[in-house]
Parts: C-alpha cells; sequence; structure tokens
C-alpha cells in the first residue's frame, strides 16, 4: 500500500501544467482529486515518475449555464456538482449522478475532469456525459479543441487525450427531458456492477461496466425512437456487448442486470 | 433501543460516555505506527506470489540497489536467529495432531500465497516497500490444495509430504452414543441432512497489524511494542521461542484499533522484529499494509458442514448428528485447531436435544492459516443448527417460532447439563424469543409478505429467525485442561486506593476497543462509593500489568470484571478493619456505603474512605500487624463458561429481477446476563450484528483454483459500513449468570453469532415459493439470482 517513488509539480495554471506534461512525456500524470490515481499508484498498478498536481486551478472550478448549454470547469468537485442550485435547474441528471459517486470524502476531492480523464468504465459520471451527448474540452500545447463524448473513450482507462493535453471543460446540453439513472451495487460507497443513464426521454442512453469504455446503447436509442415499449427496448441492452467479468458478476448476469435496469431507467424517464 | 428501566441507583447500568473516546476521537491515541524510534530498522516483508512452490532462488540484487535498503536475507540466512524454534500453536486438541514446522520466514519451500519467504532490512518504510518488491523469488511451482474438500480427496497433493496426509486431526464429541442415534435417525418422522458452507473471512480491524521491538543492548532488555489483544501471551511465548529470559522481556500493547481475534495470536513479524533486535542492538519495525494483511494476518472461519436432525412427528428433536471438515490453512496458529471445537459443544443450539454426535476432522491447505475470528467456532455452530431447524419447520410444517419453541431448553432447567456435556447457567429463551416476536411486528410482516406473494410482486418479504447459546467468559483453567490447551482462563486484578483516594485498577484484560476502562471504572466507583473519573485504569503493558491473560471469547467481564470486583472487595475488607480501628468499633458493626464506614445504630461514628485511605499511607495508627496502604489483588479462575443467549430476526426484501437483498429491519433480544453499561453493550451488538451479516451477505476471502487469493483489497472484499447497516431494534432480557457475583455473561461476540443465520434464514424465506431451499454466503445479488433461476428451471 506504499507507492513507488515519484517525483511531485504544482501547475500554477492550465498551460503551466500541458508545459510540464510535455517536458516529462509519457511518465507523466495529472493529480486533480487524486480519488482513482492514488489507490492505483497504492496498489503500484499505475506507477508514474512524475505528477502535476492540478487540484488547486480553481479558475476552472464553475459551472455555467447559457445559451442551451451547461459550461462546467474541469476541476469542479463532485460534491459541487452535486449540491448547485444551477446544475439541479439546468441539467438534474448530472448533479444527481455526482451524488451516487462513492462516499462523501471522493465527491468533495474527486473532479469532473479528471473522472473523465480517467476514463474508467465503471464510473458513473462518464456515462451520464455520454448519454447526454456532452462535449468535452481538451487543451493541449497547440491549443484547445472540442471532443464529442462519443469519440472520447477508447478503451479501459484510454482516451483520444494525447500525453499532454489536459480537460478544461465540460460541456452538456441544459434541459435535456426525461431522465434517469440506475446504478446497481452491493455497498453505496461501490463503483456499478452496472449502471444505465437515460437522457432526453430515451434519445440518449449509456451503459456503465458493459464493456471496456462507457458504452451508447445505441439498439435501445433506435428502439425507442422507433415507437418501442420500455421492455422492447430494454431487451436489446446488452446485444452485441462484451461486458467484463469479476467477483460481483458475471457477462450473464451483468446483461441480465443491463436490460433490467435499463428498463427501469426509461420508464423512470417516461418511456411507457 | 428505549430504555424503560428505572435509573440505576448506581453507575453500572447507566448509559455512561466511554472515557477512552476523547483520546481516540482527538487523535491523541497513540497506535503502533505512531512510535517515533530513532534509529529504526525497517523490515519489508517479500510473501510468496504461489499458493505451493519450492523456492529456487532468491535475487535481491535489485533491492539492494535502492537507496536506503541495506540487507535481503533468505529463510535459510535468517534461520539461525530461531534455530529450531517455530510459531508456537497453543492448543494440541488431540495426542496425535500433526503440527508442521512454522518457521517465521519460510526455507526451501512456500507453503501459501503472502507466506514470507524473505526479508528486507531498510532505513525508512517507504524504502523497505521499495526494497520488498524488487527482490526477485524464482519459485518452481508444486501442485496445490485450494479447496477444503480437496484436500482430503484420493490422490490429494499433500501440503506438508513429511506428514503424510492433509489430515491435521480428528476430534469427537461420541461417546457411547452411536447405536443410539442410529436409532433415533432410524425412528424419526422427520429427518433434516443439510451441507452449508462456511466461507473463509479477512478479519479487516480498522488498524493493521505492526510491532516495534527495542532493545537495550547494555542490560539485555527487550521491549516488543505489538498491536496486539495478548501482550501477556506474546510475552511467555516470544520468551520460549526465542530463548530471552522472561525478566528480560516487556510487551507493550500501545492503543490497539480492534481484533476481531486476529489479533489474538503470534505471528512471524513479532517473533522476526523481536530476534533482529537482539540481533542487531537497534529497534526494528514493521508496519503491514491493508492487502499485505489479506494473507499474512490470519483468516476466519473456513469450514464445511454436514449437519442431521432427527425429529418426531411434532418437530421434537431426538438426535442431532454433525461432521465438520475444516480448513486450517497451511499451518497452525496459536489455537487454529481449536477453533472448531469452541462449536463443537453447541451443534444442539438452545434446544433440549438429548442424543448428540459431533466429529469434525481439520485439513491442511495451501491457503492462509486460519485462527479465531469473531465468535470463534460459535458462529458455525450457530449457523449449522439455526439453518436446519428451518429446514426442520419446513419438513413439519410449522412456523420458525414454533417449532423453536417446541424444542428449547425451559426456562425451569438450568442450571442445564447438555447431551454435549456443558452446564448452561441460566435463561429464559422462550421469554427471549416472545420478545423479539413482539418487537418485530411479526403479524403484519407476514401479512405484506403475503400479499406481495399473492401480487406478484418481484419485491419479497423474508423473515428470519436465529436463537442461540453461545459459551463464553473462557474459561476455567480445568476445563481448558480436559481439552489440552496449553494455558489456563484467570484473570488478574490489583485494586489500590491512593493517599488522596483515587483508585488505581490494574487489570490483566487487554481491551482493543471494548471500552474496559469505562466499566472497570464503573464497577470499582459503585463499590468504593467515589466518581468514575477519579478511577484510573492501568492495562496492555507487562511492566505495569505483568499478570494477565488478556482479551478474547467474550471473557473480559464475566473473568477480568470479575476479578476486579473481588479485588475491590478486599481491599474494602482492609480498609474496614482500619476504620473499625479508627471508630473503635468492632468490624462487624460497621456498614459501608456511599464511600463512608459507620457504625450500625450510631450514626455520627463515621470516617470516609478518604481518611482510612491516608490513614493506611501514613501508616501511624493501625491495627497491630497490618501492612500499610489499601491494595489487593485477585487472581479469578472461573468455576464455568458463561452462557448468552437470544434470539434475532432479520427481515429482509429481496429483488427477485436482480438478486438484491435488502437488510429491512432487524431486531434483536439478548440476554448478556447484567450489564455494566448498556451504551457500550449495544455498541458490541450493533457491530457484531454487522459483522454476522457481512458474512451473510458481503464478506468473502476468495481463492481462485491456483490458491490466489482474489479479494486483496477492500474494493473487492466488501466490509460493509454504516450505510448498509440495517435499522437495528435492540432489546434485553437478562437471567443474571449465578456462576459470578455481578451475574455477567459477556456479549463481545453475540451479534455476530446469531446475525448470519437469520439473514440467510430471511433471505429463504423470501424466496421460499420460488423454490429456493438454500443460498450460499455470502448472498450476493448474483448468487441469489443464480438461486431463484437454478430453482425455477428446475421446477419447470
Amino acid at each position: 500500500m506504499i507507492p513507488a517513488a515519484f517525483d511531485y509539480e504544482v501547475a500554477e495554471s492550465a498551460d503551466h501544467a500541458i508545459a510540464l506534461l510535455a517536458q516529462h512525456g509519457d511518465d507523466a500524470k495529472l493529480l486533480a482529486g487524486g480519488h482513482s490515481l492514488i489507490p492505483m499508484m497504492r496498489y503500484r498498478l499505475a506507477t508514474p515518475s512524475v505528477l502535476v498536481d492540478v487540484g488547486r486551478l480553481d479558475g476552472l472550478r464553475y459551472i455555467r449555464t447559457g445559451n442551451g448549454t451547461v459550461s462546467i470547469g474541469a476541476l469542479t468537485r463532485h460534491s459541487e456538482l452535486e449540491h448547485s442550485a444551477e446544475l439541479a435547474e439546468a441539467c438534474p441528471m448530472l448533479a444527481s449522478v455526482a451524488a451516487l459517486v462513492g462516499d462523501p470524502a471522493v465527491r468533495h476531492r474527486g473532479t469532473l475532469g479528471g473522472t473523465l480523464a480517467h476514463a474508467d468504465p465503471a464510473s458513473d459520471l462518464p456515462a451520464a456525459v455520454l448519454a447526454l451527448g456532452g462535449t468535452i474540452v481538451a487543451q493541449g500545447p497547440g491549443g484547445s479543441r472540442e471532443v464529442a463524448a462519443g469519440d472520447f473513450f477508447t478503451g479501459y482507462f484510454e482516451s483520444v487525450l494525447a500525453d499532454d493535453e489536459m480537460i478544461t471543460e465540460v460541456r452538456v446540453p441544459a434541459g435535456t427531458g426525461g431522465w434517469n439513472y440506475q446504478k446497481f451495487n452491493r455497498r453505496a460507497q461501490d463503483w456499478a456492477i452496472v449502471g444505465v443513464a437515460v437522457a432526453g426521454g430515451g434519445s440518449g442512453v449509456s451503459l456503465v461496466n458493459m464493456g471496456s469504455t462507457p458504452v451508447r446503447a445505441s439498439g435501445v436509442e433506435a428502439a425507442v425512437a422507433g415507437g418501442a415499449s420500455a421492455a422492447e427496448a430494454a431487451a436489446v441492452a446488452a446485444d452485441g456487448l462484451e461486458p467484463p467479468e469479476d467477483l460481483n458478476a458475471d457477462a450473464e448476469y451483468r446483461s441480465h442486470l443491463a436490460r433490467v435496469l435499463t428498463e427501469r431507467a426509461l420508464n423512470a424517464a417516461g418511456v411507457a | 433501543m428505549t430504555i424503560t428501566e428505572d435509573a440505576p441507583a448506581g453507575h453500572v447500568g447507566s448509559r455512561r460516555l466511554r472515557k477512552e473516546d476523547p483520546a481516540l476521537l482527538t487523535g491523541e491515541a497513540k497506535f503502533i505506527d505512531d512510535l517515533a524510534l530513532t534509529g529504526a530498522i525497517w523490515v519489508g516483508v517479500v510473501r510468496s506470489t504461489e499458493a505451493h512452490a519450492d523456492i529456487v532462488g532468491i535475487d535481491g540484487s535489485a533491492a539492494l540497489a535502492i537507496d536506503g535498503v541495506n540487507e535481503v536475507l533468505s529463510g535459510d540466512d535468517l534461520a539461525p536467529l530461531w534455530g529450531e524454534g517455530a510459531l508456537p500453536c497453543a492448543w494440541p486438541v488431540t495426542p496425535d495432531m500433526k503440527n508442521p514446522t512454522h518457521l517465521p520466514v519460510a526455507r526451501g519451500t512456500a507453503k501459501y500465497v503472502g507466506d514470507a519467504v524473505a526479508v528486507v532490512l531498510a532505513d525508512s518504510r517507504y524504502a523497505a516497500a521499495d526494497g520488498a518488491a524488487a527482490v526477485v523469488v524464482d519459485y518452481e511451482p508444486l501442485p496445490a490444495v485450494v479447496e477444503i474438500e480437496d484436500a482430503v480427496a484420493d490422490g490429494a497433493p499433500l501440503v506438508h509430504p513429511d506428514l503424510e496426509s492433509n489430515e491435521c486431526y480428528t476430534w469427537g464429541l461420541w461417546g457411547d452414543n452411536a447405536a443410539a442415534v442410529d436409532a433415533a435417525f432410524a425412528d424419526a418422522a422427520h429427518v433434516v441432512s443439510e451441507r452449508y458452507l462456511q466461507q473463509r473471512l479477512i478479519p479487516a480491524p480498522m488498524e493493521p497489524r505492526g510491532c516495534a521491538a527495542v532493545p537495550s543492548p547494555a542490560g539485555g532488555e527487550l521491549t516488543l511494542y505489538s498491536a496486539t489483544q495478548i501482550p501477556h501471551i506474546l510475552k511467555v511465548m516470544t520468551a520460549v521461542v526465542l530463548g530471552i529470559p522472561e525478566n528480560k522481556l516487556r510487551v507493550v500493547a500501545p492503543s490497539v484499533g480492534g481484533g476481531f481475534g486476529c489479533k489474538l495470536n503470534v505471528y512471524a513479524e513479532e517473533i522476526l522484529c523481536s530476534a533482529l533486535a537482539m540481533q542487531r542492538g537497534a529497534p526494528v519495525r514493521w508496519t503491514e499494509g491493508r492487502s499485505e494483511g489479506a494473507t499474512s494476518t490470519i483468516q476466519g472461519r473456513g469450514q464445511v458442514q454436514h449437519i442431521e436432525l432427527a425429529a418426531d412427528a411434532g418437530g421434537k428433536v431426538q438426535a442431532v448428528r454433525v461432521k465438520l471438515l475444516a480448513d486450517m490453512g497451511a499451518y497452525l496458529q496459536l489455537v487454529t485447531p481449536g477453533v472448531p471445537l469452541l462449536g463443537g459443544f453447541l451443534y444442539h443450539g438452545c434446544y433440549d436435544i438429548g442424543l448428540y454426535l459431533f466429529e469434525c476432522t481439520a485439513v491442511f491447505t495451501n491457503r492462509t492459516p486460519t485462527d479465531a475470528y469473531r465468535g470463534a467456532g460459535r458462529p458455525e455452530a450457530t449457523y449449522a443448527i439455526e439453518r436446519a431447524m428451518d429446514s426442520l419447520a419446513v419438513s413439519v410444517g410449522v412456523s420458525p417460532e414454533e417449532i423453536r419453541a417446541r424444542n428449547f431448553i425451559g426456562a425451569d432447567a438450568f442450571p442445564y447439563t447438555s447431551s454435549a456435556g456443558l452446564v448452561f447457567d441460566s435463561g429464559d429463551y422462550q421469554a427471549v424469543l416472545d420478545k423479539a416476536v413482539a418487537l418485530a411486528g411479526l403479524e403484519s410482516r407476514r401479512a405484506d409478505q403475503a400479499r406481495r406473494v399473492a401480487g406478484g410482486s418481484s419485491k419479497r418479504i423474508g423473515i428470519g429467525f436465529s436463537s442461540y447459546v453461545e459459551m463464553c467468559g473462557l474459561a476455567p483453567s480445568r476445563v481448558l485442561a480436559s481439552l489440552d490447551y496449553g494455558a489456563g482462563g484467570w484473570e488478574a486484578a490489583t485494586v489500590r486506593i491512593s493517599p488522596t483516594c483515587k483508585v488505581q485498577v490494574v487489570t490483566g484484560s487487554t481491551p482493543h476497543g471494548q471500552g474496559h476502562e469505562t466499566c472497570w471504572s464503573m464497577i470499582v466507583a459503585d463499590k468504593l462509593g467515589v466518581d468514575p473519573d477519579d478511577v484510573e485504569v492501568l492495562h496492555s503493558d507487562t511492566a505495569v500489568s505483568p499478570t494477565g491473560l488478556d482479551t478474547y471469547g467474550s471473557r473480559s467481564l464475566a473473568v477480568g470484571g470479575t476479578a476486579v470486583y473481588m479485588a475491590t472487595d478486599k481491599v474494602i475488607d482492609k480498609a474496614r478493619a482500619i476504620a473499625a480501628h479508627q471508630l473503635e468499633a468492632s468490624e462487624e458493626d460497621l456498614e459501608f456505603s456511599g464511600g463512608t464506614f459507620r457504625v450500625r445504630g450510631t450514626p455520627e461514628a463515621e470516617v470516609p474512605l478518604a481518611g482510612v485511605a491516608f490513614a493506611a499511607f501514613t501508616a501511624h495508627d493501625l491495627p497491630d500487624g497490618m501492612e500499610p496502604n489499601l491494595e489487593a489483588h485477585v487472581t479469578y479462575d472461573p468455576p464455568n463458561f458463561t452462557f448468552p443467549n437470544g434470539t434475532h430476526i432479520a427481515v429482509v426484501e429481496v429483488d427477485t429481477d436482480t438478486g438484491n437483498v435488502d437488510l429491512i429491519d432487524y431486531v434483536a433480544v439478548d440476554d448478556c446476563g447484567v450489564q455494566i453499561n448498556p451504551l457500550i453493550v449495544e455498541g458490541q451488538v450493533h457491530g457484531g450484528i454487522l459483522q454476522g451479516a457481512a458474512q451473510a451477505l458481503y464478506e468473502d476471502a476468495v481463492y481462485n483454483s491456483d490458491g490466489q487469493l482474489v479479494s486483496t483489497n477492500l474494493a473487492d472484499y466488501l466490509v460493509p459500513s454504516a450505510a448498509e447497516a440495517p435499522r437495528f431494534r435492540l432489546d434485553s432480557h437478562a437471567t443474571p449468570s449465578p456462576t459470578n457475583p455481578m451475574g455477567v455473561k459477556g456479549v463481545g461476540e453475540a451479534g455476530t453469532i446469531a446475525a448470519a443465520p437469520a439473514v440467510i434464514n430471511a433471505v429463504v424465506d423470501a424466496l421460499r415459493d420460488l423454490g429456493v431451499t438454500d443460498v450460499d454466503m455470502p448472498a450476493s445479488p448474483q448468487t441469489v439470482w443464480k438461486a431463484i433461476a437454478d430453482a425455477q428451471g428446475g421446477a419447470s
């Protein structure tokens, strides 16, 4: 439970953080809330030689609404999403999902940008941003670019983010229609065994922990768009997926849970 | 819990806040890793990554290249430190029990994942961890025995080839009953025959283990600090294993953050650090990592249970027959072989069953050694009989409460000699059950349950009973002798009254979270008429408390507390003699209450205890021949165990679509005898229930077929948190134990003993109409969902 040795740098700004990343190459990792990265380091599953601490960049902690869009600074804590009156109004799903991440200690340190960059398919907020059709703003040495959430995740703990890029902002559409998030786990603090996020009355459906990335359930979305009932649409939730197997669930049980939870989420989101 | 009793006259019986807590809550309390030791050598332990393998080579060159890493030592290098000395097993339960030599660091062959195979000595904990990770061990894998039943299969690989068998021992209680038991089964109207699995559990106290050995090279003394439950036993064992004269050895347990039995042991690291410290003349220390502890600290449970009941047409059980296979792991730790025996007397539960057969075969496997874990044998026994009684109720066609009522030992039967040979002290099992039934609101629960079944709801309600009796207050020394245990079961206490009438209590009990300081203070304060805050309680340091047998098996209050009670009486007797001298009265004419001696019938003739204490200190005018000072020592050997009992009722809601189990209500009515502090009793019951429910629903030390522990961290090994705790609704029904003067029994393990069968009985009750008759522990959502699917598949 003792991490391998590493160097530690404090970033004074996003530009500084990106410069430090460029300087140290792929052995460097950004440290935001640290509640995913530090445990992996303690298990020595991650052994970055340099940590670049962006946790003090308070300029990237904000929630702004306007022009039908909610813009959230990457260093915004889960607890700030959870308790923001502005977010509860503009995108209640995101606030609601944030309240289900880990435990209070995790939510007070963990950040939205951090959880997206970590790209854990078992995390809640990446799937929520995916179902919402969100956009991720990444800044690198050459400036910023916008990546659709659907294009962002590429594999287990992997994304299109380059070694010298950091997420600075996340945007989701305001007023997302009928929504629901189903999180199934054994202890309140745990990752989802399976989770289902439904936004826009069933036009955006994504699955947690059903593959190597947060998964867009396009078959379900198409069924809903075609007028299928919630039960009919949910029946295809696990089609074509290769869910992971672990102590909590084998592939068969995970697929079953995906169907059950998708029907519940669709029902709660207003799909009959 | 609603307290309905009248307010107690004294402190005993009141919900006094714990005097331990301010230091714990503010971080002032010092645990093993808080010790500041200048110049300490830090130990990093290289542990086997193989379940069974020859150690072909150990390459420490990469470790030695790390700054701060000074030495890499193999088991062969270290062998001269202990010679033939091996880690002790104090409980050879049969004369022919097989006990493999258990060296602190393995030589030649590693026998389980986590077995120590080499040691790194470093300047810091960080360097020790880096060094241990960098040591390269070359293994030649050998076939491993992982599962219990595989260990006794034909052709099974041998964990210890020199022992020629994986069977450690077979122990039983069979007397001359066999023919009568066979006849009872032949004649039975109802026979229940069940097989249950007790999964392995990881104790996971808040504080992992750790130790630090600090030598005084000039005088040859050694102080061993350890996060242990048993400083006194550890001292004797360390002296014996390493040949350190006992008078040169001191063992200190600082604040200890929980144990649950896993710190009731003598561990490799304690012996290793002590031996190295003596050799190097410098402090040597080790702190366990959480994942390291998953395999380097003992695990609990690990049994395959076969239980059979023979009952008449009315459901009255005539005979119980039990066969266990118990997993010792790769080696025997301090009391590993004895754990199944602690349950072996209790498989008839709280029922009057005349014919009893018990047999346990213990086996070696290539896994971490097992040993005592909260309840130690008794949860296993309670699980088997309480699950089987529910099956019998179904067979007979009566409710779980009715089958229990038909079989309970009657309230008028105490003292009750059981068919297993114990004498139960006191109890009213039916009254306890009746109270629990009323508290649970059983009628409306059952109506809701029936409504949901009739409506085809996917949210089923299940109600599960568990009536238990346990033996604690370990233990009469002569009884322990008859069980071949290597020590006694007494406890020691000293009570001193200072010149200013403050009280010092020295106890041989060794708290690690229980609240001894508070309870002992309350007992003494009531007897002496002083404030509990004027009582200090000293413990857990063999230099301060040289005599003791420590804390485990719910023994502290019934044995250690009784010793304190009796030592206080002894001090009062001496004070009475001095007071009589001061008042020029005879001792028989004095009464003592509220801290004052008075001459009966002469109210103005009185002297306060403070006056007596000061007189005892100055010794200016004491009765002829009396020694100065007020001090008394008592060593108390209990005449019997105590037998706490109770009925717990768990209510679950099972989602048949997902298999999820919600523990929605939990009622517990316990008889732990007289309660010293109901607040502390409730805390013990709450924690105990959650720990038992954890076995039922969450926790599982999962090994794969190669003998690798898969659940090595607290994300995979699911210790429940407060968020998973049910609503606890507690009540009590005290029948004071006649075994000791306070009438106390003990409560440290009761909740854990009762909870697992209550919860699983509830899960099965919820699913019975779907055809489910058993669900293995832990009843995870996947396990429950598959049990439903299997039952439905079988039905169609």
